[in-house]
């Protein structure tokens, strides 16, 4: 009878502490390295965040334009010291600042987006943009008629080289004669400068203005010129209507949810993590009205071919800017070639320092 | 007959007025502030106690704001000098860069030298390299009779694309990302005793103290406070006015420099394009705010620190966006230079005639 109850007594108390740590809300903090109503990277970022919100149990907070290196420290200092379950930080710089905080945490799950680095508390994410910037590639090799196209890039880094590579072969493979002319900019977030950039490419005879950069400027400087443009991070044609054709798109949601499902579940382990299109990760903005129905067609098709994992993209031969082989016919550039890519494809007009 | 009032100026300037009238601004552009907080919808006390409580409310907040404080104080104890001598020196931002680059290359170039050596050929180095910086315009201004603050100014951006230009090229580390490696241990500032803030903090006491006494009890500080005051009638007294506009703009790259030793060493611990947040152009602000006293420059910095810092919790806290932080700051400055105006005037009404 006694044990009985003692049993009883310990069920309930079980019970009790499940409940309980059901209940517990989940705290999720996110940095980012520019201002959230920017429409671009941290703006992509946000809308995972909101959507993490929806979940029960869940509470979000975020800093916004929190420079890279000790402010970035701080932050994340603060928020680990505050409590919170999980912290993101969404841009290169965050790397080795958090990696310092991620030591003198343990319990607190750390993920890094973009960059190499990992601990037992701290993981690595990224998406594969480049599949979709492929796509954004084709629609611009269809649609160009000068055959040269502008690219403004924010630094020479691998994510960035890799992309305009991406784009280039994307371009080359609806049209042989395409030529890529890439600007450096050197930030990534400055409107007037990536509007002149574009200016720049325009008067180069680009007739066509894609970006690596986290504003609309180069979009609007496309549309005041009467060309098109590729845009990226967001669905950006409301900037350009006239000019965007469409945008390699993120779509961070489903990410977010999974991880903060696994923490919940415990389930979670630090892992470097590269979705793409496959897991919904990166899209590709709707078409804008002057995109051909035969080239949105041709462009779903590989897109489909993506997402099935038939089309790797970076497939042998490809040959570098100097014509030189790279790499070798049916040959598929592995993971780490493509996260430490310096060089770029033929077609590109430009320099990687 | 028309009621009015006059302008009329002060004979004297006692100290307690002058207190008085700082705290007064102050303390009007933080109503401004809680003011534009109600209008966005945060509870503006309730507002203003999180960002004081995340500024000065803990041990950890109060050595945040310290290490923050530290490279502001530098740099605006260097340009305070030059502002003495009404020489404007818009170029600490430039004069830091260099500092920094110079430091770096003592730590790359000698990484297997013990500490006790390695830090002070740092520092040395990051003097010259930014004490040279500052002597470039005050020759250029005695030879070619140019305005050093276009040319401070400008050469902020030469100094800033030669520190990209070094990352980007022969300093990049082998991780392909635009920074040069880790300094070797013998480079890197440690921290005091349990705190996390850095040694750096000692060498702005020393170096403030060094300042003081300069103006204090040196026959050239006394001849720059003097001439700044009126320079036709220092030429008068003999005071070699061009060598001082020399040595205050080596003296003011000097400080500026070592601030850029700093920084690279104690808190990035590298050199990376992120290291110029400002603080070049912050102290122009600190500097002016504090009067150009150097006792007053620790505590301008050390409070600016703090609302960088606090800002961060309103962002967490309360979702107050990033730029809030921004616009508070200009407030204040507002405010206080223009009540700088009832230091030297008064208002009276206007007597009947």
């Amino acid at each position: 009878m006694r044990i009985g109850m003692i049993f009883m007594a310990l069920f309930c108390l079980a019970g009790i502490s499940t409940i309980h740590a059901a209940e517990k809300e989940l705290m999720v903090g996110f940095v980012y390295v520019s201002p959230v109503g920017d429409a671009g990277w941290s703006h992509a970022h946000d809308q995972g965040r909101l959507a993490l919100e929806e979940m029960p149990g869940v509470k979000t907070a975020f800093v916004e334009a929190v420079a890279e290196g000790p402010d970035a420290e701080r932050v994340i200092q603060t928020m680990a010291r505050r409590g919170y379950d999980i912290i993101f930080a969404t841009s290169f710089g965050y790397m080795d600042p958090m990696l310092k905080v991620a030591g003198q945490f343990p319990n607190t799950v750390f993920m890094h987006c973009s960059g190499f680095k990992t601990a037992d508390n701290m993981g690595n994410y990224f998406g594969r943009i480049y599949q979709a910037r492929y796509l954004s590639g084709m629609v611009a090799g269809a649609m160009t008629t000068s055959n040269v196209i502008g690219y403004v890039a924010a630094y020479p880094i691998p994510e960035v080289i890799r992309g305009i590579n991406a784009f280039t072969l994307g371009a080359q493979a609806v049209n042989p004669d395409v030529t890529v002319r890439v600007v450096w900019t050197k930030t990534w977030y400055d409107p007037a400068m990536e509007k002149e950039a574009a200016k720049s490419l325009l008067d180069a005879g680009a007739d066509i203005i894609a970006q690596h950069q986290d504003s609309p400027g180069p979009q609007e400087a496309a549309q005041q010129q009467g060309v098109y443009s590729i845009g990226y991070n967001t669905d950006m044609s409301r900037f350009a209507p006239n000019a965007h054709l469409t945008a390699p798109i993120w779509n961070w949601a489903p990410y977010y949810q999974q991880v903060v499902e696994q923490v919940r579940n415990g389930t979670w382990t630090a892992s470097s993590d590269w979705p793409g299109m496959a897991e919904g990760i990166v899209d590709l903005a709707p078409f804008g009205p002057m995109v051909p129905q035969e080239v949105q067609d041709r462009v779903l098709a590989v897109k489909e071919q993506i997402i099935r994992g038939e089309e790797k993209i970076f497939v042998g031969p490809i040959n570098n800017q100097q014509g030189a082989e790279k790499v070798a016919d049916g040959v598929v550039l592995p993971d780490e070639e493509l996260l430490s890519m310096n060089w770029f494809v033929q077609g590109v007009v430009g320099t990687t320092e | 007959m028309a009621a009015g009032f006059r302008i009329l100026k002060r004979q004297e300037q006692p100290a307690w007025r002058s207190c008085l009238i700082v705290l007064a601004a102050v303390s009007l552009s933080l109503l401004l502030g809680l003011l534009l907080l109600a209008i966005q919808g945060t509870p503006p006390l309730t507002g203003f106690k999180v960002l004081l409580q995340g500024a000065f409310g803990s041990r950890w907040a109060l050595e945040d704001c310290l290490i923050k404080a530290i490279p502001i104080f530098l740099c605006s104890l260097g340009v305070a000098i030059a502002f003495r001598l009404r020489i404007w020196n818009i170029g600490a931002e430039g004069q830091f860069a260099l500092g920094a680059v110079g430091a770096t290359w003592i730590a790359l170039s000698f990484p297997g030298l013990p500490k006790f050596f390695l830090l002070p050929l740092m520092v040395l180095m990051a003097c010259l390299a930014g004490g040279f910086w500052g002597m470039i315009p005050a020759l250029l201004r005695q030879r070619a009779g140019t305005n050093e603050i276009i040319v401070t100014l400008m050469m902020n951006y030469i100094a800033i694309l030669f520190l990209d230009f070094l990352v980007y090229g022969a300093w990049r580390d082998v991780s392909g990302f635009p920074m040069t490696a880790p300094f070797p241990p013998g480079a890197v500032i440690g921290t005091m005793g349990s705190s996390s803030v850095h040694w750096g903090l000692t060498h702005c006491l020393v170096l403030g103290l060094l300042v003081w006494i300069f103006f204090r009890f040196t026959r050239w500080g006394f001849e720059i406070k003097a001439s700044g005051d009126s320079v036709r009638a220092a030429r008068y007294a003999g005071i070699p006015y061009d060598r001082l506009v020399v040595l205050v703009m080596v003296l003011s790259g000097a400080l500026a420099g070592w601030s850029g030793f700093l920084e690279a060493s104690a808190s990035l611990n590298r050199l990376q394009p992120s290291i110029m947040a400002g603080y070049g152009f912050t102290a122009i602000v600190v500097a002016w705010l504090a009067r150009l006293n150097p006792l007053n420059i620790a505590i301008s910095s050390f409070l600016l620190a703090g609302l960088r810092v606090g800002v961060e919790h309103l962002q967490l806290d309360l979702r107050v966006p990033a730029a809030f932080g921004s616009i508070l700051e200009g407030l204040i400055l507002m405010t206080v230079l223009a009540g700088g105006f009832f230091m030297r005037y008064r208002i009276v009404p206007r007597s009947r005639s």
